[in-house]
This record gives structure tokens, sequence and C-alpha cells, in this order.
């Protein structure tokens, strides 16, 4: 099969008989490729969203194109309301869904017996797994009628909609990476505590939560990403009018939402301007993620 | 981030007026409130499946999974979608799988453990996962449909979507190759086998169910996505003769169904779509559990 296997003839000297192995030399090459496909697609994705979103910046004006109100294509390209709508249907998910989606990671790491915990876990999956617009459909059948009546308002296509569908949408991925960090704990923590003659949920609240701050704080950054990165359920439930929301109980248009309904027929500045909303987007990621490594480095010390 | 904060505050505030809430009775609120979201979150899972189950179960049937999608009409199926389906889903794991497990390799039995371009691989993919998905549609448009004239079709929507789902595909089998003993490529080489043997013959097997777990989760994310597909695979109804088609999947289906949602059949088409879509979730979650059964033996 290789080079090493072959039975060497006597009286030669005995050296490995390729110093140079082709076939190695082949798959490392072929891998390490592979590993570059990665690093070229981030690159082309960035250096294409940059490219073509600048045409929009030098027509409108950065400050121009993020503070403007009026998102009249081709004339006026200001996305204020969309920036507004995302931050505010993002918060929103995250005050309903995180303290939920903590609580459950608690109840299924330290109050569940195990059986029911083996139970509700594949269930927080399941949830994980179901495609957006199928949450989106949801919504509209469902959550949007119950805004209408609840609140007694025409069109129940409101940035409340949006909130209540995301924050269904972001409890499996806060629930798994809260749970799976509370597990991570050293038992000592929690037998120190029960030593110490604090209860149990005691515990939980005061030691347990606090220690695995980090990565619950993780597992919320990641839930916020999902609420922000969103796109098909809001286009469904919220209305997508690119007006600023006076209200929740206003239709609104997210960022995402903005690139996803035109981008379809946009052409020249209107395109680009559809690519900037994207780089704005990415600055929101970016932000997150640059957040989150600073609280995480400020616990580390 | 913010629950956090709050369940501190709730706890100061109830230590804090202790003449209100002895300790044991906090202690029966906060146990409460637990048990109240743990029932909260499987109440909207159980919800949410069974209200579409409920009501798209009894529309789907055979004639809708294999009949022709019809505008109008009482007799429209999916059969068109599926196909479209499938073939988004085999197409980008045909280009993602491939990649992403050789640079797994590449990472846990090549690299140098904490070099500069292990670092640089590893912040590059887990961008890419960071990236929201409707920013891949945008890249795929212009990208794959535009400059290099793919046109609207299953070519441009797998490509796009093989660079979504390259992440996902990269950490999981990572995890399962890294989850290999060190001792079964001592082992390999004390027998004098080259390195590549060792990979293909004892440590590629013993991560395969790994492996397969990441390709059905990836499987999952195909299935799963919208924004990205319609804009770059287009939702043309008819069946695609070949990849360079343009093809409506299941989601983008359901999607433009919820559009224009009127005749009590357009109702039942969303529901039976909605109610295919959950089934194919659940049979994606079932493989991994059993393969996962399968590793722990």
């Amino acid at each position: 099969m290789n080079t090493a296997t072959k039975v060497q003839p006597q009286g030669l000297q005995l050296a490995p008989k390729n110093a140079i192995d082709i076939k190695e030399i082949f798959f490392h090459g072929l891998f390490l490729c592979c590993a570059m496909v990665g690093v070229l697609s981030v690159s082309t994705i960035g250096w294409f969203v940059f490219n073509e979103g600048l045409p929009a910046f030098k027509e409108a004006g950065v400050t121009e194109f993020v503070t403007g109100k009026e998102w009249l294509p081709p004339a006026l390209y200001g996305i204020l309301p969309m920036i507004v709508a995302s931050i505010i249907s993002t918060a929103g998910a995250v005050m309903i869904g995180v303290p939920i989606a903590i609580l459950t990671a608690v109840f299924l790491a330290e109050i569940a017996p195990k059986w029911l915990a083996d139970l509700v876990r594949p269930a927080v999956e399941l949830l994980a797994g179901i495609p957006s617009v199928v949450y989106g459909f949801f919504g509209l059948v469902i959550i949007v009628p119950a805004i209408e009546t609840l609140f007694n308002i025409p069109a129940g296509n409101t940035l409340l909609a949006g909130i209540i569908v995301l924050a269904i949408m972001i409890l499996p991925t806060v629930i798994t990476i809260s749970e799976t960090s509370i597990r991570a704990l050293p038992s000592v923590y929690k037998e120190g505590a029960l030593a110490l003659g604090a209860s149990h949920v005691y515990s939980i609240f005061k030691v347990l939560i606090p220690a695995a701050k980090s990565g619950i704080l993780t597992g919320v950054a990641l839930g916020v990403a999902r609420a922000i990165g969103e796109t098909m359920a809001i286009i469904m439930v919220m209305g997508n009018a690119p007006a600023m929301p006076g209200s929740i109980l206003e239709p609104a248009r997210t960022l995402t939402a903005n690139i996803a309904m035109e981008m379809s027929y946009a052409t020249g500045i209107h395109s680009s301007a559809l690519y900037a909303t994207g780089i704005v987007l990415l600055a929101f990621i970016v932000l997150l993620n640059g957040s989150l490594l600073y609280l995480n480095r400020k616990r580390a010390y | 981030m913010s629950k956090f904060t709050q369940s501190n505050s709730t706890i100061s505030t109830l230590t804090g007026s202790k003449s209100l809430l002895s300790r044991e009775n906090q202690d029966k609120l906060l146990h409460g409130a637990i048990w109240a979201a743990a029932g909260v979150t499987i109440l909207f899972l159980l919800w949410v499946v069974w209200h579409i189950l409920s009501n798209g179960l009894s529309h789907v049937s055979w004639e809708f999974i294999t009949g022709a999608y019809t505008r109008i009409g009482e007799a429209s199926g999916i059969w068109a979608m599926i196909v479209s389906t499938v073939y988004m889903v085999l197409l980008s794991l045909a280009f993602a799988a491939p990649i992403g497990i050789m640079t797994a390799i590449y990472l846990t039995e090549y690299a140098k453990p904490g070099s500069k371009f292990v670092q640089v691989i590893r912040f590059c993919t887990e961008s890419l996962a960071g990236i929201p998905s409707i920013v891949y549609g945008l890249f795929g448009m212009t990208f794959f449909v535009t400059t290099l004239g793919l046109g609207f079709s299953i070519l441009s929507g797998a490509l796009t979507l093989a660079m979504l789902i390259l992440p996902v595909i990269i950490r999981t089998t990572e995890e399962a190759l890294m989850a290999v003993p060190m001792s079964y490529r001592e082992g390999g080489y004390a027998l004098g086998s080259s390195k590549i043997y060792t990979i293909w013959r004892l440590i590629l097997p013993s991560a395969l169910p790994g492996i397969v777990t990441s390709v059905i989760l990836s499987t999952g994310r195909v299935i799963g996505e919208s924004a990205p597909v319609f804009l770059t695979a287009g939702m043309v109804t008819q069946i695609p003769d070949s990849v360079m088609d343009s093809g409506r999947t299941l989601t983008v289906h359901l999607y433009k169904l919820t559009q224009e949602l009127f005749t009590q059949h357009e109702w039942d088409q969303a529901y039976a779509t909605a109610t295919i879509l959950i089934v194919l979730v659940l049979m994606l979650n079932l493989a991994t559990k059993v393969i996962a059964g399968r590793l722990n033996k």
C-alpha cells in the first residue's frame, strides 16, 4: 500500500525509501487548499459587500444614509426607520425571550429530574430546527390576529408581532448554550454553597448563574445575532412599511427585510443602497461580537 | 443579559424586605418561576407543532406530495418543490461536505495547533458563521447569479448555501476528529502506516458518526433557509430539468403561499406544506438521535 510496508532488499542501506512522499504532500496540499476556502469565502463576501455598497454611501453620504428618515428609492435613501425597527424588535425579543430561556436552562441543568430533562431537551432541539418560515406562518395565523383582537387595531402586522415571533425563535439558542455553561461549572461551586447552608434555589441564583455568566452571555449574544439576522419570519408578520414606527403597535421594516424585499428588482444605486444596508447589518454583528469579547475578557481578569 | 440582572435584583429586593417574604417563600417563588419558564417553552413548542400538524395533516395526501403545482384549482401539489429541495440539499452538500471535512482534517491532523495560520482560518470560519443569511443572499445574487452568469438556478442557490453551511460542517467534524483517541494515531504510526493511511483507515472511520451528524445538521439548515434561496435560486414552480434551472424550495413555497392566502384551498396548501417541513425536521432530529445512540454503544 505504501513505501513503509515494502521489504527492503538485503545488503542495501536501510533508509526511508522516498525521503519525499508524493502522496503525503499531495494530500497535505489538498487539505490546505480546502482550509483556504473558508478564508477565501469571507474575503470575497467582505470585498463584494463593501465594494457594492460604497456607491450608495458616496451618493447619499454615510451620515445621511444612516440618519435619514425617508426611504424612497431612487430619490431618498435613509435607513434610520429600519435601524430603529431592527433594534426595537431585537431588544423586545431579548426582554421576553432571554428570561424564559435562562430559567428553562436552569430547569434543565438543575431542577428537572433526569427523565424529564431527557424529554424537554429534544423538544428544545426541535424548536431550533423548525424553519423560520414556519414560525412566520404561525405568527401570521395566530399572533397577528390575536394582536388585532387584543388591541382592537385594523392590522395586526406590527412590531409587536415581530417581537413575539423573534422571542420564540431565540429560545433554543439561549437555552442550549446557557444549559451547557451551567452544567460545565465545577460541582464544588454548588457543594460549597449548599455546605454554607444556602438553599438549592438560592445557590442557583447567587452562585451558579453568576459563575456561568460568560457562557450565558455568549448564548444571549448568539440569540441577539439570530434575532437581528432573521428575515422571512419578520417579513411575514411585521407589515414592512419603511416608515418610522410610532409605537410597537405599528408596522415596521427591519434592515434584513429591506434587503430581502427589494433586492429582486433593485438596480443601480438602489441595489447599492441595499448592499449598504447589509454593511450596516454587518456593523451590528461586529459590534455585538466585539462587546461580547470585551465582556468575557473583563471577566477573565 | 437582562434576565441576569433582573433575577439578581429580584433577589436583592426580596432579601431587602425580609418581613414581606421569608427565605423559604422566596425559594418557592423562584422555584415556581423556573418551572413556569420551562412550561412556557414547552407549551410554545407544542402549540406551534400542534397547530400546524392538526390543521395540515388531513391535507397531506399522496396526490398533494406527488402532484404538479397549479396556480388555480383544487388539485395543486408540491412535487416540484420537493425535487428542488432535494437538488438543493444534495448539491450544496456535494460542495460543502468534502471541503468542510478536509478543512477539519487539516486543522486537527496537520496544522500546528495555535499557530497564526490556524487562528486566521478559525477566525474566518467564525466570521462566516456570524454573517446574517440575507447577506449571503445579497452576495450570491450579485456574485453567482450576475457576475458568474449562472442565473437564477439551483446551482447559484446551492453554491450560496454551501458557503453558509461550511462553518457548521467544519466545526462539527473537527469536534468528531478531536474525540478520536490519540492512541489510534500512535498505533497507526507504530505499525509503520503513513499519515494519510492512518487518517483514512483509522481516524475517519471512528469519527464517522460525528461527521454524519454534521451532514444531517447542515441538511436541516439547507431545508430551513429561505431568504438566500429565493434571491439566488428564484421561485419557478416547474420541476427543474437540471441544476441550471430555477427552482422553488419548500420553504420558499410556504412563504409564497402565505403572501396569497385567499381561498380555503390556499390555506390548506400552506398548512400542508408547513406540516411536511415539520415532519422533515422531526425525521432529521430522529436520525441524529439514532446515530448519537450508536456512538454511545
